[in-house]
């Protein structure tokens, strides 16, 4: 069992910030002012998880002249999907393995 | 937290073999190791064994069971959960084997039960995230390369 990722479970357990990684997917990337606006927190709470999404490398800040513009990253969510999948992934290796001794088993 | 946060795995296989034969394969020690993992497993319901497979870096390789079910060559059910320093916030999970005879074989189901990710979540006012994010991954792996 590879590690769990931990980081993106922290990342995307807070609603808020959840709020603001699926407005990005859905809406493309968007300035922290357009964020806040319909977040329903303060300017420096709405910064403060979008550095906790970039260093969970889920979003990625673009500087346009005094603004920053901030996009999605979905990719940043594969390790997610990797453990999700691993387990899957395990037991199908396993029949493929069971399948074979049941053939030796025949003889 | 409650029965809806939890996630299964199923896997589901017809085999052109009788549900007898693969039961051995199930529950006979030397042949699980044959294809599952090296093991102490007895056909006794609540007696307590081991997977053992080569540890990992955050995995010691050793998982802990206890067998739960017995009901030859049907249905067959024992815990599957991490052991040691793991043991606490790790998995606790159920494997349930069943077989069904069908013409020309047995189909094979195994049902790994009881993921808790939000185990891992240390996160206030647990429920509802996991189900949200799994909702939320199938729109967004459709941006994945």
């Amino acid at each position: 069992m590879p590690p769990v990722p931990d980081h993106l479970f922290k990342t995307l357990a807070d609603p808020t910030r959840r709020a603001i990684f699926e407005r990005l997917i859905r809406n493309g990337e968007q300035t922290v002012r357009e964020l806040t606006d319909c977040s329903g927190v303060s300017q420096p709470a709405v910064s403060k998880h979008l550095k906790v999404l970039k260093r969970a490398r889920l979003v990625r800040p673009r500087a346009e002249g005094r603004s920053v513009h901030y996009s999605a990253k979905p990719q940043g969510l594969a390790p997610l999907i990797d453990w999700m999948s691993l387990y899957g992934a395990f037991w199908r290796d396993r029949f493929d393995l069971l399948e074979t001794l049941l053939k030796r088993m025949d003889k | 937290m409650t029965e809806l946060a939890t996630r299964s795995i199923v896997i589901e296989r017809l085999m052109p073999h009788p549900p007898e034969k693969i039961w051995r394969a199930l529950t006979e020690t030397q042949l699980i190791g044959e294809w599952l993992m090296k093991n102490d497993f007895k056909p006794v319901v609540g007696h307590k064994f081991n997977f053992r497979s080569k540890p990992m870096p955050h995995w010691n390789g050793v998982t802990d069971c206890e067998v739960l079910t017995i009901e030859p060559h049907e249905r067959l059910a024992y815990t599957w959960n991490n052991s040691g320093d793991e043991a606490a916030n790790g998995l606790k999970t159920v494997v349930t084997w069943t077989l069904t005879p069908v013409s020309g074989g047995t189909r094979v189901r195994m049902e790994q039960s009881g993921f808790r990710p939000e185990d891992s979540f240390a996160y206030e006012g647990a429920g509802g995230g996991w189900p949200h994010i799994v909702a939320g991954l199938e729109r967004v792996a459709g941006g994945l390369n």
